[in-house]
């Protein structure tokens, strides 16, 4: 029991090099489930341990902190892990068909291979309680999913990959520099330990430039508008499960990783005596209203849908912008409900891409009679990421109003409210298409997609309904981990 | 590709040298400057050298690339697996104290296999990277 922590990371690590070798055939999708099934009980059991027993903290090599590496895991990143790992679990059978069909034969082995290496760096990301660890697994997670999502495809794929592979070094970098200009102050790389030391260095500049740098490293990697750059072409050209697993869980773990620095690394009230609140603020709000009109404009589905991802980012940015409890439970919840509604709806337009091959708008006019379910699966996922009550999607705007209620930002609710205007304008553009529009006569019976794709697909549609009814887990352990970050305004 | 008899001569005389000076950094690491990384480098530099005098075909008959992708694959298994192993002798992961009798013995064996492990997984990897650029357009 005691391990687990350290086995979430070890058990995908260890089996990504053997899948890499397994002969062709199903066996290295069957090898990959089996793990990804394991990872997603075990990070259950993680939060379940960590909620009831409090603090893990496990010492890697038997060197204590703040020698040593030490994974220390609170109510924030268990959480974190468990929508990481439950997302690949769901993802892996939706992936047998589709990767069989998008990925050339020979290579399907590297294919499971680097997801999984793409689990272990996300899943090592939120259990390590070493910033620079966490570099070291945000560059396996991040040089996987190049791979990943270079093998596309289109040829644009390679050049998106290529896009993402700059800016994602570039981010990577500039965290490394701040991490080291932290450690010249503090001589520490252990989180709790530099928050101890801190406080005693906090007047030098150095500490701002490397805040700083930090800040900006992860931006990149969270496509925090205008960073975002990378983003709509890396989703648009990704194979459909790629596009699936990295819409939910990528940018939710350099969002946990903000958190970590924001308020825990940093002492209580220095993200308060910069500029950084007020940069979020307006960061979030302009990705809310830019990237949702940009997504209204997208010709091509998965790239609407990505557009679309970095509004939703733009509201996750905007909840820690207030800085508040409510604030930061708000972006928590949101990152949980966003991976089930975008998880679903990339899952969606994979399976009209198994079926017609392609998902352009004008290519899938009137498919939504043809393929009833995946059409269903659309409209409740749609209506989730536009708020509608009785979804998940409500539940987060509904903390995220909260939250700028309670500091009378007026200006925020406004533009929550009217990136759900728009969210309805670019979701019902994809619905017309797909429902009202008169079936393009191609000569091919297009039918209702595989069972196989229709079953994970539904798991998250019924999930994004079940969180919005029910938000013990969401709300509840979202308000623990605000709780643990220590969140300054009241 | 035309023989040429200088370059035979010394790439021959060569290699050997090479090949145990990369065993001569990989296994002092643990007394000296070295380890895997840099022993797996000089590792396959005796190799590519082997295949820029005698050609792709002599070099992959040597080592073929599926042998190399087993290697490097092998090379993060025995990291990882030295791992599982300290777990399962009751240590914490890569606690290399449990594999010996005295801690240091454990640590002294714990490192050793590490590096072994990084040093064959590099070897193949920059094998591998070697080949799939000399060998394009080849197929």
């Amino acid at each position: 029991m005691d391990h687990i922590s350290l086995l979430l990371v070890v058990i995908p690590l260890i089996t990504a090099p053997i899948v890499a070798v397994l002969p062709r055939g199903r066996l290295p999708w069957a090898v990959t489930l089996v793990v990804t099934t394991l990872c997603a009980l075990l990070a259950g059991m993680q939060l379940w341990t960590v909620l009831h027993e409090g603090v893990i903290s496990y010492e890697l090599g038997g060197w204590a902190p703040p020698w040593g590496i030490e994974y220390r895991i609170d109510a924030v990143n268990a959480f974190v892990a468990l929508i990481v790992a439950s997302i690949a679990a769901i993802t892996l059978p939706y992936a047998l068909l589709s990767v069989e069909q998008e990925i050339p034969e020979e290579k399907i082995p590297l294919f499971y291979s680097a997801l999984l290496l793409c689990l272990t760096g996300l899943l090592g990301i939120t259990q390590t309680g070493d910033i620079f660890n966490v570099f070291v697994f945000l560059e396996i997670s991040s040089l996987s999913s190049y791979a990943l999502i270079s093998l596309g495809k289109e040829r644009q794929a390679l050049t998106s990959a290529f896009q993402y592979l700059i800016m994602g070094t570039i981010g990577a970098t500039f965290y490394l520099i701040g991490v080291g200009l932290i450690y010249s102050q503090t001589g520490s790389l252990n989180m709790q330990d530099i928050a101890t030391i801190l406080p005693g260095v906090v007047h030098l500049k150095t500490v701002d430039t490397g805040f700083a740098f930090i800040m900006i490293g992860i931006a990149i990697k969270l496509a925090m508008f205008p960073l975002h750059l990378w983003l709509p072409n890396a989703y648009t050209y990704a194979p459909s499960v790629v596009t699936v697993f990295l819409a939910a869980t990528a940018t939710k773990v350099a969002l946990y990783v903000m958190l970590r620095i924001l308020f825990i690394v940093f002492p209580h009230g220095f993200a308060l005596a910069t500029p950084v609140e007020e940069l979020f603020i307006v960061a979030g709000i302009a990705s809310i209203i830019i990237a949702s009109i940009y997504a209204i404009y997208q010709e091509d589905v998965k790239r609407l849908l990505a557009y679309s991802s970095v509004a939703q980012i733009g509201y996750m940015v905007l909840g820690i912008g207030f800085a508040s409890a409510t604030g930061v439970t708000a972006a928590l919840v949101h990152m949980f409900n966003h991976a089930l509604m975008k998880g679903a709806l990339f899952m969606a337009v994979g399976a009209i891409i198994y079926r017609i091959g392609a998902c352009r708008m004008d290519q899938i006019h009137g498919l939504g009679r043809a393929m009833p379910w995946t059409f269903g699966a659309i409209v409740i996922a749609a209506l989730s990421l536009i708020g509608v009550p009785g979804t998940a999607g409500f539940i987060s705007k509904w903390y995220l109003v909260s939250a700028a209620l309670e500091q009378s930002a007026w200006i925020s609710v406004a533009v929550i409210l009217f990136g759900s205007l728009l969210a309805v304008v670019y979701m019902g553009k994809l619905i017309e298409a797909l429902y009202f529009k008169p079936i393009t006569e191609t000569g091919k019976e297009v039918t209702e997609a595989p069972l196989l794709l229709l079953a994970p697909m539904w798991t998250l549609v019924l999930a994004n309904i079940y969180f919005g009814l029910d938000t013990n887990l969401t709300v509840g352990v979202a308000e623990t981990a605000a709780a643990t970050l220590g969140v300054m305004k009241p | 590709m035309k023989p040429n008899l200088i370059l035979h001569v010394v790439a021959k005389f060569l290699i050997p040298l090479i090949i145990i000076f990369a065993l001569y950094v990989q296994f002092h690491g643990d007394f000296g400057p070295g380890g895997g990384f840099q022993a797996g480098v000089i590792f396959s530099a005796a190799l590519i050298l082997y295949a820029l005098v005698f050609g792709l075909d002599a070099a992959e008959k040597i080592i073929p690339s599926h042998i190399l992708r087993i290697l490097a694959s092998l090379g993060l298994v025995i990291y990882a697996g030295v791992g599982v192993v300290t777990l399962l002798l009751g240590g914490n992961y890569l606690d290399y104290t449990v594999l010996g009798s005295t801690q240091i013995a454990g640590q002294h064996l714990g490192i050793l296999l590490v590096e072994l492990g990084v040093g064959i997984t590099v070897a193949a990897v920059m094998l591998i990277i070697f080949f799939s650029f000399a060998g394009r357009g080849r197929v």
